[in-house]
């Protein structure tokens, strides 16, 4: 009967965590069930050469050495232990808890998969992480654009990308060359990172407007971040100041607008309606919002503020013709 | 990952985590892998036949798994379970300190203790290349509403809540039997069963203007279900009307900030959308904002109660400011 492949994959770890001598291939061939179904020396090259890459990337970390200096001595492999096994970990309940929320933030496939991984490995050193204990407050963080997955991996790689990206008209789309850093998720919107090799900067990017298919440019490793970047403060410097308040004086209809009035002080009643003053936190803004509640607000002061809703409606007025 | 590069990595961690819990059942490991019954013990079986070069009785592996109960009497020297992928150390290590850098979410004493202990036990640890920031711009009325709400969830208490529903720009009080407190897109939201409106809703925090807890237990019916968020917090439905709008590169910003369904750039810079909506009152507020910076193409009614709106909105401002002695 033959071996099943995830057998050998097991025989050949444990085989090779339990030797301290570099074993070559054709020692492992032999003593390691599985391989000797291989009809030919070709054949087995080519299983042990997949073999060894399924190990390397599910992070077993493969040695090779040679046994001694003698002529014709070949490469040998072996796993060193402490290279192979999880350190000792041990959480208190609520450490366990911390974890279990972490491990529930992401709604990615991508992420959910990397933290599963790492849940089963956890739980295999003696920490129970119980992943449906209520939480007070549940965190979600979505990953669910097409450009996330291979950012991400051309971050961790250290590898330069090219994609198509489209600003906002006027901006139009171009094709931008990007060492790419890092990726951030702030506010719900995610962004890379990095050093725009055409601007010849550091350039932020939104995920969600990068159009089709993102590239590789080069080999791994062709880069360095530099140190001390901090990226999330390259992404939240563009913060407006909550503190800037304007105040401003409106009549509103009875009972209507109620969007405005829980923000809003009644300072008198008037010609069947309210006089309120509110301190308008984003003045830029105000105008659209104003506009919006139409006939039931008049803005009474600051005239610029009465001068733009003003503009705002007979806009409206000519966008719905 | 399909089922066959999963089965490697939990093939390699089952001999450690059955070490370390003697005589544990077949159901309840399999829960803890999420796997059924059935594929553990296959897996057990095939775990069975490993061992150590010699592949002697006294050399593989050796568990009993014939009734519930599953012990392990000879690990072959696989005591410990591998160590983290740098992919699996960054998605949860990314995920933690986003928690730690959020205060009054969580105890984040605990998440940093958790924190320090898995990244000394991870090793080697690579920077992540990741950051994500969970916090949201919230203004001090909305923390104090925050930690009511969190209060009630947490001692599993219904609230009475006034509450501002932004698309019919009415308020309104409801009691609520909450389930979760959701934080998504920089924004928190109470998740629970509306004893007003029969169903699960989310509340956003910052449109609830009261929050009194309740003396009496938060009951959501059996049935009451979590939102998935996986896709959204909010789904496209078949009875919601759609407008097709034309938008100038000033309200560009619309078609990002907003669900829409379909958005096509013109040529002359312009872009066209599609975009659902419930309630009529709320697209018509969104227009009036939008001023001319939007062309309503579609249905003939939206643009007609916009032009009503704003033709009544010019006429009082005319009419009252006139009347108002300067």
């Amino acid at each position: 009967m033959a071996i099943a492949r995830a057998e050998r994959l097991v025989n050949l770890v444990l085989c090779l965590l339990s030797t301290r001598q570099y074993l070559t291939a054709e020692r492992i061939r032999a003593i390691v069930p599985g391989y000797h179904e291989a009809p030919t020396d070709e054949a087995f090259f080519r299983m042990f050469e997949r073999d060894k890459s399924e190990l390397r990337d599910l992070g077993v970390p493969l040695e090779t050495g040679r046994q001694s200096n003698a002529e014709g001595a070949e490469d040998g492999y072996r796993i060193a232990r402490r290279d192979y096994e999880l350190g000792d970990i041990d959480l208190e309940p609520d450490e366990a808890a911390a974890v279990a929320l972490a491990a529930r933030l992401w709604d990615s496939p991508q992420l959910t998969g990397a933290v599963h991984g790492a849940l089963i490995k956890l739980r295999a050193a003696g920490v129970d992480v119980d992943q449906d204990a209520p939480a007070a407050v549940e965190p979600k963080v979505r990953a669910n654009e097409p450009a996330f997955p291979p950012l991400l991996q051309a971050v961790q790689a250290g590898q330069t990308v090219a994609f198509d990206y489209r600003k906002p008209p006027p901006g139009g789309q171009k094709e931008r060359t990007v060492e790419p850093w890092g990726v951030v998720a702030w506010r719900g919107k995610w962004y890379l990172v990095g050093w725009d090799r055409e601007r010849d900067d550091t350039r932020c990017f939104r995920l969600s407007r990068i159009v089709g298919t993102v590239r590789t440019v080069g080999k791994p490793g062709a880069f360095k971040v530099p140190e001390g970047v901090d990226l999330m403060s390259l992404i939240a410097r563009t913060e407006v100041d909550p503190h800037h308040t304007a105040p401003a004086k409106i009549w509103v209809v009875k009972g209507r607008a109620q969007g405005l009035r829980r923000h809003a002080k009644i300072i008198e009643e008037r010609d069947g309606g309210d006089v309120v003053e509110i301190d308008l936190k984003f003045p830029d803004s105000a105008a659209k919002w104003l506009a919006g509640f139409g006939p039931d607000v008049v803005v009474l002061e600051p005239e610029v503020l009465q001068k733009s809703v003003r503009d705002r409606l007979q806009g409206a007025l000519e966008g719905a013709r | 990952m399909t089922a066959s590069n999963e089965r490697l990595p939990r093939l390699l961690a089952l001999v450690p985590y059955l070490l370390n819990r003697p005589a544990i059942t077949v159901k309840e490991a399999a829960a803890d892998f999420g796997i059924t019954p059935k594929q553990l013990r296959k897996d057990l079986e095939l775990l069975w036949m490993c061992g150590l070069p010699g592949y002697g009785p006294g050399d593989l592996i050796d568990l009993s798994f014939e009734g519930e109960t599953i012990t392990v009497s000879f690990d072959a020297g696989m005591n410990r379970p591998l160590r983290l992928t740098a992919a699996e150390a960054s998605s949860l290590l990314v995920a933690l300190r986003a928690l730690s850098d959020t205060p009054g979410v969580v105890d984040t004493d605990a998440v940093q203790r958790a924190l320090a202990k898995i990244e000394s036990a991870v090793g080697k640890a690579q920077p992540a290349g990741m950051v994500v920031g969970l916090g949201a711009f919230e203004r001090e009325e909305t923390a104090e509403i925050r930690a009511a709400v969190q209060d009630a969830v947490k001692r599993e208490r219904a609230v009475r809540i006034r509450y501002y529903s932004q698309s019919h720009d009415a308020m309104s009080d409801r009691i609520v039997d909450p389930m979760r407190l959701l934080l998504v897109e920089g924004r928190g939201y109470l998740e629970g069963w509306c004893r007003s409106a029969l169903g699960v809703r989310l509340f956003r925090l910052d449109r609830i203007d009261e929050v009194q807890v309740l003396d009496e237990p938060s009951s959501p019916p059996p049935h009451a279900r979590l939102t998935d968020t996986s896709e959204g917090l909010f789904q496209p439905r078949d009875d919601q009307k759609i407008a097709v709008l034309l938008l100038e590169p000033d309200a560009h910003w619309v078609a990002e900030y907003y669900p829409v369904d379909h958005a096509a750039e013109l040529s002359d810079g312009r872009t066209r959308v599609l975009m659902r909506y419930d309630d009529s009152s709320w697209m018509v507020r969104l227009l009036l904002g939008l001023g001319g910076d939007v062309h309503v193409e579609q249905p003939v009614e939206l643009a007609g109660e916009v032009r009503r709106r704003a033709e009544e909105a010019l006429r009082r401002a005319d009419h009252l400011l006139s009347t108002q002695d300067v």
